[in-house]
């Protein structure tokens, strides 16, 4: 069992930390009153952009060309992030309606140009981020093996974005003023402040997230974009649910889905979890959300004017 | 004075419409030129291969066919003030359900014919059903709970598949089932030349006709209709809300079980694991440019099935990738969304040609004076 676990911890986390940066930047986008369906495409989008840059600096770069293609994967996420902002924010538009189209957009427009540059649409990059120990950490008993082994960089760097984003959030008065932007618009504009300009701010936050997301999975598991995150950025809307829009949550939420879902994908080749049928394990994460919603439908944590024009 | 003020409205969603499909065409032309192609032969390919002969032509209507049920089912959701989403799900486990039937129960033609509708309307019913319960009894919001519902259809499929219904080759796919069991015929087969055109395209039109007729002469659905307009004022007049939310999404899910009949029993004869239908999605894009009118979605659905069936032929006569449909379709949405734009735009061209002839009138009836003077 204790062998089993240690195998699996590392996929666990690399599957984890996409999601909880796209469910950051999904807390960011409604903690700030807009409802952003639009996760997925954005991932793509971060995943796409992200997979264009790596191949066509990698043979001058060499590994810089990873940050770089990070980098440029935020980037893209952000700027198509902004379609959903102006049609919600400035357009009043069904937030809804206008997600849905950056998903149907970005999975429709990623493999457009992904199939221009190579016939079957599928973009391959040479090498991806080396697995490391961390030295004297990964020697702890216990958590060593659990947590300091065998992990990316960008593990620590996506935590490190998790840490901060609580802190400006929940610790800062432009955190109290985004959230409020999300709970009663019109107190926070009654109040001299902006409220399109935050708006605009959590929106693009959720995309740089989302689009850090998609990057992150093409240089840590990935290593090719496929044309799909398999609903992934779906997933991480769970997780931001079922985490009670709450950075510890939408954490522990992920983590939780991440196991699942490694569980599911191993279970065949792992005798002791080939009992349960991997099914169980791939639909748990949306029964969860869903029964999570029913449970706390009474006293629902959700911002109370996201989705909501101001 | 009320009757031209109607009217006037109509011929503005009718302009959003269509300014939102320029605009989707322009867009596609604008990507077609960025790739170096020819936007106009990427078009004319297009088309082409949406309608170039008769086998063609039927393969667009079978297209449409499955574009028209879900368009139809996200429609009548719309309706009732609901966004179901959801309708990939439903679809998955209509055909599933479907195929389920396909494959164990063998009758006389018009009776399995009947029960072969009534397993996929069933199973999309039932689909449907969950989340409009979901949010009658607690108030669970019916986009996140079709979000769910999704992709718990989808990994179910993913592993029930492979596992009592695995194909004789691939891993991926369900045993086909035989063409006899499947709603193509022999005349309509023969009539378009080989396509994929069968049965499901007349059950679409009777659904257009019979969710026409549900939504204008029924009480049902001056009710559905009543909860989809306004909630408190639907409650107030006695209208029982929660339950019309559950019937609202009950057909809805119904109506996409439908599709997922007609798409994977009639246009494709198997069906495939880890693939969400997009087909789910495009539906609303189907609805929305249809202004979610029975008959909008009717004219919308066999314009996009046009764009989904020709994209094959285009990229197979030209070097534009085939998901440029998709990215129309995409634009399009995106701009019937934010259709405030166009609808500012064509108010105000209005407006000023109105205002022109109000000016004109007026000078005329200046001149009169003038000359009566």
């Amino acid at each position: 069992m204790w062998n089993t676990l240690v195998s699996i911890f590392p996929y666990a986390i690399a599957y984890t930390i996409p999601m909880l940066m796209t469910s950051l930047g999904g807390l960011y986008s409604e903690r700030s009153g807009v409802t952003n369906l639009g996760l997925e495409g954005l991932m793509l989008v971060g995943y796409f952009a992200s997979a264009i840059t790596i191949k066509m600096t990698e043979a001058t770069l060499g590994v810089q060309a990873l940050p770089l293609g990070l980098l440029v994967g935020v980037a893209a996420g952000a700027v198509f992030s902004l379609l959903h902002a102006f049609a919600s924010i400035n357009l009043k538009a069904d937030q809804v309606i206008s997600g849905t189209a950056i998903n149907m957009l970005a999975a429709a427009l990623t493999v457009y140009l992904a199939r221009t540059i190579s016939g079957s649409g599928n973009v391959r990059i040479l090498m991806g981020i080396v697995r490391k120990n961390i030295p004297m950490l990964s020697r702890v008993p216990i958590i060593g093996p659990l947590f300091f082994s065998q992990t990316y960089w960008t593990t620590w760097l996506c935590l490190a974005i998790w840490a901060l984003s609580w802190i400006l959030l929940y610790k800062t008065s432009f955190g109290l003023r985004l959230r409020a932007c999300g709970e009663h618009p019109s107190a926070v504009a009654s109040a001299g402040i902006n409220v399109h300009h935050m708006r605009y701010f959590g929106v693009a936050m959720s995309g740089a997230l989302a689009g850090l997301g998609g990057s992150v999975i093409l240089i840590t598991y990935s290593g090719e974009f496929s044309g799909t995150v398999a609903g992934l950025g779906f997933l991480s809307i769970a997780a931001l649910i079922f985490g009670q829009w709450k950075p510890l949550g939408i954490l522990g939420a992920t983590f939780f889905f991440g196991i699942a879902t490694t569980i599911a994908n191993v279970s065949q080749v792992i005798p002791s979890l080939a009992v349960i049928p991997p099914v169980f394990f791939k639909v748990f994460p949306y029964v969860a959300t869903l029964i999570a919603l029913v449970l706390f439908s009474k006293n629902s944590a959700a911002p109370k004017a996201s989705g909501e024009p101001f | 004075m009320k009757h031209v003020k109607i009217r006037e409205k109509q011929s503005n969603a009718f302009l959003v419409a269509v300014s939102a499909v320029v605009l989707g065409l322009v867009a596609g032309a604008i990507l077609m030129a960025s790739i170096g192609s020819n936007p106009f032969t990427g078009f004319w390919f297009l088309f082409r291969g949406g309608l170039m002969n008769i086998e063609r032509v039927g393969n667009t209507m079978a297209t449409a066919t499955t574009l028209m049920l879900v368009g139809l089912s996200v429609a009548f959701a719309f309706k009732t003030g609901l966004f179901n989403i959801g309708a990939s799900g439903q679809m998955l486990i209509g055909g599933l359900c479907a195929t389920l039937v396909a494959h164990y129960v063998f009758l006389p033609r018009p009776l399995y014919l009947i029960v072969l509708i009534l397993a996929a309307l069933l199973g999309g019913a039932l689909w449907g059903v969950i989340p409009g319960f979901l949010k009658a009894k607690f108030n669970v919001h019916e986009v996140v709970a079709t979000i769910m519902m999704n992709w718990i259809a989808y990994w179910s499929i993913y592993y029930f598949i492979p596992a009592y219904l695995k194909g004789p080759s691939l891993e991926t796919e369900s045993a086909s089932i035989a063409v006899t069991q499947s709603l193509r015929t022999p005349w309509l087969t023969k009539l378009f030349n080989g396509s994929y055109m069968n049965l499901g395209f007349f059950i679409a039109i009777i659904s257009v006709i019979v969710i026409k007729l549900i939504l204008d002469k029924t009480t049902l659905g001056f009710s559905l209709k009543a909860v989809g307009s306004n909630r408190h004022c639907a409650e107030y007049a006695g209208i029982k809300v929660n339950r019309n939310v559950v019937i609202s999404m009950m057909i809805a899910g119904g109506l996409a079980g439908l599709a997922g009949l007609s798409f994977y029993t009639g246009y494709s004869r198997n069906m495939q694991i880890g693939v969400m239908p997009a087909q789910g999605f495009d539906g609303i894009a189907v609805a929305l440019l249809g202004a979610s009118s029975p008959l909008g979605v009717l004219f919308s659905s066999l314009f996009f099935g046009i764009l989904q069936s020709g994209k094959g032929f285009m990229n197979a006569m030209t070097s534009v990738p085939p998901e440029i449909a998709d990215t129309i379709i995409a634009v399009i949405i995106y701009f019937t969304a934010t259709s405030v734009l166009f609808k500012r735009f064509w108010d105000a061209v209005l407006k000023r040609q109105g205002d022109k002839a109000k000016k004109k009138e007026e000078s005329a009836q200046a001149e009169v004076k003038k000359e009566g003077e």
